[in-house]
């Protein structure tokens, strides 16, 4: 989950860019396009200070006028042919860092799809969620402006450069002189502005989360009268900020001094070698002026070819991290035989998938997590015949999923296997077992879209019908007879225009809509009404009813009838029975279920006074 | 308290610039000495041609004056006339003149700016931490923190950066219109004329545009969050195995996406193309009319040759600030914003405040509360609480537990006429807030912890924690945290919360004891604060306490009746009443709520064996 990024890695070859050439190929007619405009219309810019020259030696000079009509046709003719090339090569730039960005967010999160969960526990949401669009944003916008600006402020460089050497190569040499000396103070500058830039972001991040901590933690620095001691911190903060920047600007304001100062000294230059030139008459003025406007003019692409190689090694990163993603591999992979036989998540082959049972057994399961040093189950056998209630308790974060995860597929075994009707879930695909697993989860997960969209995410073809009649076997049908758009009802981002109980029940039914045979129950710790945990808790009975089911059970009444429970502590299955014996065992288990129970009828006592009153 | 002061939006801002006015002042000042250099040199190229390389007499008394003395000093070439290379170093003289006024420029607009919003973010960090509680429970916290970033940003933008910038690009079309003019009125016309044009297309162009920005922004936020709900619902997606759907639902708004960015890419391509025509004509324009009027002879070339140089300062100015003006509509919003934050009321202490003595009684006395006006939250509750004694609360949810902590440490202030709560009889709104906080320590139930290390979270209250790391170490070994806490690889230096370790929620509210016990407070209130540790743990850190704590006034606040069942004296609320009271020998032997949880928590698992 680390999201600390070092400012220089180690250099991927050609920063990384080789990497990316994959994803230009299709586009390389257009991109060849956009290049060739790019250079012609930097070409006919550098001319410009040559219609100047012109202007001057032929009108001005001899003192007439005559054919200046022609001069200034032709002048706006090659004006807006230059602007034309511009705006197209601009329009395909825009349209190649569209579609390139576009793919590659494609490209990531399809591959996201395939990603297993050991992906996931390792990185942060928001990690990979910067992946799939800062970092392709960024590298889309490499390929179009950096590629262009970089071309368009090269072709110039060198073509004042030529136009100079041609005209007067005496003079083109001394202004030359200039751009060494250029280019080493700005690639020095360049170097420590990545620092500062990068220290800005933290301490500017840092900020951020003084704010979010004085706001959300108020009452606890109230009560602990820390108030002044925050400030501080924060002042401190604020502080800093305030002299990396001027820090920052520093740098910058050396950078630009240096420039300009470079370009009017070789304004100078020009005036003095040239102006003596001239006045001998080896040189005209009309040439002397253009002169003068390269000499000008020269400085700012040197400084925009060194910021876009300056860039480069920025991007780097991104790429690197980009390809960091879609260059993981998937832990949990389906064989070659199994895609033959059982197709691929996009290409399913579902004429070839057996009906299931739900038969289920460990077979000697030793299993740690990818990331993890201890092993959380060893040796772990356990035969769960079709239908059964496989309970798991214990506190939070003891690692209650780990056998979810085993069932689901969502890890594998380190050794041993883990039998589906008597076959090893590896010699079937992925999505076989999923499509026939219904899954709660714990705070239920809805999309945004309809309440129909949702229950579609468990049988995408259902009918009105069926829809309807998986909402009434979880009572979750007021939901949407009470509401006027019905089916249609919109849930918003993340169901939050329903209430917590109501989005369960939709969960619920969205889970036992296909009908699955394996069903996986994550219980809600979250406080809901009374009235509505008893139909939850009568739902729950009802949709375990005949199916193979995996309960994570914070409740007792689900607990109590299950066939069997597993006691859950620090990783590790430490008790495991039906209720009776583990009570008559007198250890964790019970020590957790009379602990729950009188807190529970503390509150249901609470309760009933409330609604006696 | 409640005054609430309305600030104007000037009113903050004149507030906001008071130490950072003088760097934008200097910036100012410098900026105009560059631009006045850097218009000179035209001036002296236009010198050189027509009299040093030509033989035209000089326009300008002026430079004639300066170069004529130059040339007496420095020695003349024939004819009397200063050598090229005074021309050449007075250029460079100058650029450089330029050239150290404009990073003048660059390191004070920026040191301004810093200083500014330094200032800015200061205020509302130090106004925020005197807000009373009331207040933020009004407010959105994600719309508070937007307010104190974002917005920050906005406003420091304009002013700093927006509003600068307008005043520099004035400044420089002003001077380089008087430079011009000065060389010729016709062709200045001809240059002026450009300008509206130029600023005003742009200016209708942003405005135009801003539209199809918002769209594109908020289709790229569709984009990530269906991207991030994929992320977040990872489970959901896989155990239905919906991969192909998500997938579908994906690309959809991936193509929408890149539609609409295409199509702003179309608008700004016709933007740039149509500004580089306009500019670009200006330029024609001003070479072929200059030409005409020099070979009439009512310019000289070095004039010309300067007026082109001119005009060629002006390009970007110009075509900047259209952009500029059309993005500063947004700041004033941004002010008010802020203001509102800085319009709150403060938590102030009465004027002759005392100190909170460190062992007196404690007594609430005829306490009624309520929170928005309407439903008693507390119903005229009386309690007396002696130094040194041990109550515990015991109630439903709602029952107005919380609050009497709350009220007690001054978090919500009771109204007139509303009872008084007094500590060793001082009146607590006659006590200095911070003195009375200190003397009062609260573990809440769900314990905010900051994002710092485990050590610097438990010795938040000290000034310099790695200094005091033995009573940090003693406090967390009470919260029975110790072995938890040394289980880490980095100890107490593990840092908690995003970078961190994820704690438990029982692992959290040790931290929270651990953080209170270290405050040393002689009274302490434990709301409900141990609700998520087993009973075991439960046991061992009330044993801890009770030697710990001996002799501080401890109120425990818990619906586990063996928290409670040591107490000094536990009051059982019920709809914001104190409807029993005793010890837990008493309240046993009524039959009353009390004896009724006692029974229920009595159950020991055996009917189920």
């Amino acid at each position: 989950m680390d999201e600390y990024t070092p400012l220089f890695t180690k250099h991927l070859k050609g920063f990384g860019i080789p990497k990316i050439i994959p994803f230009l190929k299709k586009y390389r007619i257009p991109l060849f396009f956009m290049a060739s405009l790019q250079v012609a219309a930097s070409v006919l810019s550098i001319l410009f200070p040559k219609f100047q020259e012109y202007a001057i030696n032929n009108y001005v000079t001899p003192g007439i006028t005559d054919g200046i009509v022609g001069f200034a046709l032709i002048y706006s003719a090659v004006l807006l042919v230059k602007v034309a090339l511009d705006a197209v090569s601009m329009y395909i730039g825009t349209v190649m860092e569209m579609k390139i960005g576009r793919d590659l967010k494609q490209a990531s999160f399809n591959h996201l799809q395939t990603l297993s969960f050991s992906y996931f526990h390792r990185n942060s949401v928001g990690y990979i969620l910067s992946r799939v669009s800062s970092d392709t944003n960024r590298i889309g916008t490499l390929v179009s402006w950096e590629f262009i600006g970089l071309l368009w402020n090269f072709t110039y460089a060198a073509g004042s450069l030529v136009v100079m050497f041609v005209t007067n190569p005496g003079l083109a040499a001394l202004v030359m002189i200039i751009v060494p000396v250029l280019v080493v103070v700005i690639s020095v500058m360049q170097k420590k502005l990545l620092y500062t830039n990068r220290e800005i972001r933290e301490e500017n991040a840092k900020i951020s989360g003084g704010f979010n901590e004085g706001i959300t933690g108020a009452k606890t620095i109230k009560t602990l009268a820390t108030g002044d001691k925050m400030y501080s911190e924060f002042s401190a903060m604020t502080g800093r900020m305030k002299k990396v920047s001027v820090r920052d600007a520093r740098i910058r304001g050396t950078i630009t001094l240096t420039l300009n100062l470079a370009a009017y000294i070789a304004l100078a230059v020009v005036v003095k070698v040239g102006g003596d030139m001239a006045a001998e008459q080896i040189m005209t003025i009309g040439t002397l002026s253009m002169f003068m406007t390269y000499a000008l003019g020269l400085m700012e692409p040197v400084r925009w070819v060194i910021d876009s190689l300056a860039e480069l090694t920025t991007i780097q990163v991104n790429i690197e991290r980009f390809f960091g993603l879609l260059e993981t591999e998937p832990d949990v992979k389906d064989t070659a035989e199994v895609i033959e036989k059982y197709g691929t998540i996009l290409e399913p082959k579902r004429e070839n998938w057996e009906e299931i049972t739900g038969d289920i057994e460990f077979e000697n399961v030793t299993f740690k997590y990818p990331d993890g040093e201890e092993y959380v189950l060893r040796d772990f056998s356990l035969k769960i015949p079709h239908g059964t209630n496989v309970a798991i308790v214990g506190e939070t974060g003891a690692g209650k999923s780990t056998i979810v995860n085993l069932v689901c597929r969502f890890f594998e075994p380190t050794e041993g296997r883990v039998l589906i009707d008597g076959r090893d879930a590896r010699e079937r695909s992925q999505l076989w077992l999923h499509s026939n697993i219904g899954y709660v989860l714990q705070t239920p997960h809805l999309f945004s879209g309809t309440i129909r969209d949702n229950m579609k995410y468990g049988k995408p073809d259902a009918t009105d019908e069926e829809i309807m009649e998986a909402l009434r076997t979880v009572s979750a049908d007021e939901i949407v007879t009470k509401s006027k758009d019905g089916l249609d009802t919109e849930v918003g981002e993340g169901g939050e225009l329903l209430s917590t109980g109501e989005k369960q029940l939709i969960s619920f039914a969205r889970a036992i809509i296909c009908d699955p045979k394996l069903l996986i129950l994550d219980e809600a710790t979250s406080s809901i009404d009374s009235f509505t945990e008893q139909i939850i808790q009568d739902s729950i009975k009802t949709v375990i009813e005949g199916r193979t089911s995996f309960v994570i059970a914070h409740r007792l009444s689900t607990v109590r009838g299950a066939d069997v429970i597993l006691v859950v502590k620090d990783g590790k299955i430490i008790e495991q029975g039906r209720h009776r014996s583990l009570m008559k065992q007198r250890g964790y288990y019970f020590d957790l279920y009379t602990q729950q129970y009188r807190d529970e009828a503390t509150a249901n006592y609470f309760e009933g006074l409330k609604a006696g009153s | 308290m409640k005054e609430e002061k309305k600030l104007s939006k000037f009113k903050l801002i004149h507030i906001f610039m008071q130490n950072s006015r003088r760097y934008f002042a200097i910036s100012i000042i410098a900026s105009l000495i560059a631009t006045v250099c850097s218009l000179a040199i035209p001036k002296l190229i236009s010198y050189s041609v027509d009299s040093v390389i030509g033989d035209l007499p000089p326009e300008s008394p002026l430079i004639a004056q300066v170069f004529g003395k130059l040339a007496s000093v420095f020695g003349s070439d024939a004819g009397g006339k200063p050598g090229l290379w005074i021309l050449a170093a007075a250029i460079a003289l100058l650029a450089l003149l330029m050239c150290v006024f404009r990073y003048m420029d660059t390191v004070f607009i920026r040191r301004g700016s810093e200083t500014l919003s330094e200032n800015m973010r200061n205020m509302l960090f130090r106004h925020i931490m005197r807000i009373p509680m009331s207040w933020f429970s009004a407010h959105q916290t994600g719309d508070l923190i937007q307010r104190s970033t974002s917005d920050v940003e906005t406003l420091r933008d304009f002013l700093s950066t927006q509003l600068t910038q307008v005043i520099r690009t004035v400044i420089i079309i002003v001077f380089s219109l008087v430079f011009m003019f000065n060389i010729n009125t016709t062709l200045s016309l001809v240059a002026l004329i450009f300008i509206p044009v130029i600023i005003g297309y742009s200016i209708f162009f942003h405005v135009k545009i801003s539209k199809s920005f918002e769209e594109a922004d908020k289709n790229e936020g569709i984009l990530s969050a269906i991207c991030q709900e994929n992320l977040t619902g990872v489970r959901v997606v896989r155990a239905f195995g919906r991969e192909k759907t998500e997938i579908e639902k994906y690309t959809k708004q991936n193509e929408k996406y890149t539609g609409i960015w295409i199509k702003v890419g179309k608008y700004m391509t016709w933007f740039w193309a149509a500004g580089d025509v306009i500019t670009g004509l200006q330029m024609i324009s001003v070479i072929v009319i200059g030409t005409v009027i020099c070979v009439e002879g009512r310019i000289t070339v070095g004039d010309l040759i300067s007026f082109i140089l001119y005009n060629s300062m002006l390009e970007w100015p110009v075509r900047m600030i259209g952009r500029t003006i059309a993005n500063m509509s947004r700041a004033g919003v941004s002010v008010g914003r802020i203001g509102e934050i800085l319009s709150a009321g403060q938590e102030k202490d009465a004027p002759d405040a005392v100190d909170c003595p460190r062992d007196g009684d404690i007594e609430f006395s005829h306490v009624s509360f309520s929170f928005d006006g309407e439903t008693r939250i507390l119903d005229d509750v009386s309690l007396k609480i002696p130094a040194g004694s041990t109550l515990g609360i015991i109630g439903m949810t709602g029952s107005g537990k919380s609050t009497l902590a709350a009220l007690l440490t001054r978090l919500y202030e009771l109204d007139e006429g509303c009872g008084t709560i007094t500590v060793g009889g001082i009146d607590i709104r006659n006590i200095k807030l911070d003195s009375l906080r200190k003397t009062i320590g609260i573990v809440h139930q769900e314990p905010f912890l900051f994002s710092k290390t485990l050590g610097e979270n438990i010795g938040i209250t000290f000034d310099s924690p790695a200094e005091r790391i033995m009573e940090i170490k003693e406090a967390a070994q009470a919260a029975c945290l110790g072995e938890t806490i040394e289980g880490f690889a980095k100890g107490y230096d593990t840092p908690v919360g995003e970078r961190g370790v994820t704690l438990s929620g029982g692992q959290k509210q040790r931290t929270a004891i651990a953080r209170v016990l270290a405050q040393g407070s002689p009274v302490m209130v434990f709301d409900d604060s141990l609700s998520a540790v087993d009973s075991e743990t439960d046991a061992r850190i009330r044993r801890s306490l009770a030697e710990k704590t001996a002799g501080t006034t401890v109120i425990l606040i818990s619906h586990r009746i063996q928290t409670l069942m040591n107490s000094d004296n536990i009051a059982v609320m019920s709809g914001g009443k104190i409807t029993e009271s005793g010890t837990h020998e008493e309240l046993i032997k009524n039959d009353g709520m009390y004896r009724a949880i006692y029974d229920l928590q009595s159950y020991s698992g055996e009917e189920d064996e």
